[in-house]
């Protein structure tokens, strides 16, 4: 188990941390989600202990690791850019971790051996241990850091932006692998991105950090069903944002009713394409007039425009598109299914 | 033959390549030649009797005792500094990296001057050595204070952009899986410069064994004592021996040449892990 307690660092003027705490239970993968700057790079590092904080504490398995140097935590870190040591072969890369410890701790040559291979076969990199990492490509190389950082058998595994390196159809086979993998072993891991489709696909948990803060922690599904902040919805995935006026415990947003928290006053509405109904005119609901229709593969996205002048984006299936025969400027009837309202400045 | 853009005239290419040749055998071959030429005017009986002497002799022990020093000192001092500016941040780096250029950027005899305002006998330090019978200038110890000196950014020069370049991701790498701070210097710092610092040394060395000004300024030209081979060298060739003269500068070449030679060689036998590691 980690657990964060009021972690503070500075750098200058720049508040990379403030006053962050968070909870990681035995077994867990989360996701540290922010964009760039957010501060989770940061986390991630003084977790592994290559920086200190300046304040706060943290604790590995119970015990209190804040003073506790880099080697003494037994972390398994995964760097953005892999750092492998260029000058060894994948083999002696893997190896090193228990090659350097000292005495009694150091496993005999044939038993090193032994691991680095079970290891290379587990990272399905069996016959390159031989090779020098500017040979490998980038999927590989990731796999030879990983390979590496579990040889110590750490206790918790951090990886930096893991996928960050790499184009879109390795990461995407990476991701699924890492989640695996990570399910057969029981590690407890965290890991740095800033794409929230990653951190959905492949934490327990994610943890979204804005400017040195964090924003939310919750399973994806609640991050992205229900977000605490205007940040937490704008970073994950597409939303209208509408500015509306709230009484009453309800918020007009164009022409349309939705329920809202009991403070008055101006707001703005926060609402999901996909909660954006479209449907035949009626006279008895709010109506909009089409503005724009593109297909994206299974989806099509709709562009309304509501009498107010409101616009407001919608995501219909294919199926939806067809039966209505949605076309541009066509005129239609709008529902909002679902839509937060946060009251005041955002 | 496809006609490529980056392809010039056969002229071109050939004019290129002849003027370089010639470049190299006006300004390289040309003089070197010359030197064994002349030093093996009279026949290889005639070489080793101009190089001996106890005088000769005693010019090459002290270059070669010079450089043993020298090139040890500024190869432990290149990698502090340049482990120093490219893996911390600090105050008054900047200021640090333009002083270990300062040996380049002042003339050799101003790097001997300062030495002789030191320690010479009228400078500041020269009355107190005086007193403890120390001898600085016209002796040994302040030959190698002058060749350090002139030898200081070579091996430091070589390695700052290296290490720069290469940063601080695989010592913290090292550190994480449990490498001690003296195993990452060992294990990974090391062997990740060992080219370029093999280069800075033998730079370093070459500049060592062949350092004049300086030296001559704190030298005092004793024969026998505190002639090291440049001066040697020129001290023959004033008194119109010819053949000793390029007798010991040949030994000079020859010493640079096997050492050029030694550099290729390790580089012919790690060819293999060059390339592989991006060299």
């Amino acid at each position: 188990m980690i657990e964060v307690e009021a972690v503070s660092k500075h750098f200058g003027d720049f508040a990379a941390l403030d006053r962050v705490s968070l909870r990681v239970s035995q077994g867990k993968l989360v996701a540290l989600l922010g964009p760039s700057g957010s501060g989770k790079t940061t986390l991630l590092r003084i977790l592994a202990g290559l920086e200190q904080p300046d304040s706060g504490r943290i604790r590995l398995g119970g015990v209190d690791a804040t003073g506790l140097g880099t080697r003494d935590r037994r972390v398994g870190f995964v760097f953005q850019h892999y750092a492998l040591f260029r000058h060894m072969s994948v083999a002696e890369n893997v190896a090193f971790g228990l090659k350097v410890r000292k005495g009694a701790d150091r496993p005999p040559k044939t038993e090193i051996a032994r691991r680095v291979e079970e290891l290379l076969s587990l990272v399905q990199l069996g016959g390159l241990a031989g090779r020098y990492p500017s040979q490998l490509s980038g999927g590989q190389r990731q796999r030879v850091a990983l390979a590496r950082a579990l040889a110590v058998e750490p206790r918790l595994l951090l990886l930096d932006e893991p996928f960050g390196a790499l184009d879109a159809q390795v990461r995407k086979d990476l991701r699924r692998w890492l989640r695996n993998l990570h399910d057969e072993m029981g590690l407890t891991g965290v890991f740095v991105t800033h794409d929230q489709e990653e951190a959905m696909e492949v934490a327990d948990e994610v943890v979204v950090m804005n400017k040195g803060r964090i924003e939310q922690i919750g399973t994806p599904a609640d991050i992205y069903d229900s977000p605490a902040s205007p940040f937490v919805y704008r970073f994950l995935g597409n939303v209208n944002t509408v500015p509306c006026s709230v009484s009453g415990g309800t918020a007009r947003v164009g022409g349309l009713h939705v329920g809202a928290s009991s403070m008055d006053g101006g707001g703005t509405a926060f609402v999901r394409p996909h909660d954006v109904e479209i449907l035949e005119l009626s006279p008895d609901l709010p109506q909009a007039t089409i503005r724009q229709v593109m297909v994206l593969g299974p989806l099509v996205r709709v562009e309304l425009a509501l009498p107010d002048g409101t616009v407001l984006e919608s995501e219909v299936t294919r199926e939806h598109k067809e039966n209505l025969a949605l076309r541009r400027g066509q005129e239609v009837s709008v529902f909002l299914r679902k839509a937060k309202v946060f009251v005041g400045e955002v | 033959m496809t006609k490529s853009a980056t392809r010039d005239p056969l002229i071109v290419r050939w004019g290129l390549t002849l003027l370089a040749l010639a470049f190299l055998a006006l300004f390289l071959v040309l003089p070197l030649a010359a030197v064994l030429v002349e030093a093996f005017a009279r026949g290889w009986d005639g070489y080793v009797r101009a190089l001996g002497g106890d005088d000769g002799f005693a010019a090459i022990r002290l270059t070669l005792l010079v450089a043993a020093i020298a090139v040890p000192f500024n190869i432990v001092f290149g990698l502090c500094a340049s482990w120093a500016i490219a893996k911390f941040d600090f105050r008054g780096k900047s200021l640090l990296v333009s002083l270990i250029e300062l040996p380049f950027s002042v003339s050799p005899v101003i790097s001997g001057l300062v030495y002789v305002l030191l320690f010479g006998l009228q400078g500041w330090l020269g009355p107190w050595l005086a007193e403890h019978d120390l001898r600085v200038i016209f002796a040994v110890p302040g030959i190698v204070l002058a060749t350090v000196f002139v030898t200081f950014p070579f091996v430091a020069r070589e390695l700052i952009p290296l290490m720069e370049e290469q940063g601080r991701e695989e010592e913290e790498a090292a550190l994480t899986l449990g490498a001690s701070g003296l195993a990452t210097f060992w294990l990974v710092t090391l062997p990740n410069v060992r080219w370029g610092l093999l280069y800075g040394v033998l730079l370093c060395n070459a500049r060592a064994m062949g350092e004049f000004g300086a030296v001559s300024v704190v030298s005092g030209h004793i024969r026998g004592l505190t002639n090291t081979m440049p001066l040697h060298v020129e001290i023959l060739y004033n008194e119109y021996d010819f053949v000793g003269a390029f007798a010991v500068a040949s030994l000079l070449a020859i010493l640079a040449l096997v050492t050029l030679a030694a550099k290729t060689a390790l580089e012919w036998w790690h060819r293999d892990e060059l390339v592989a590691t991006g060299h």
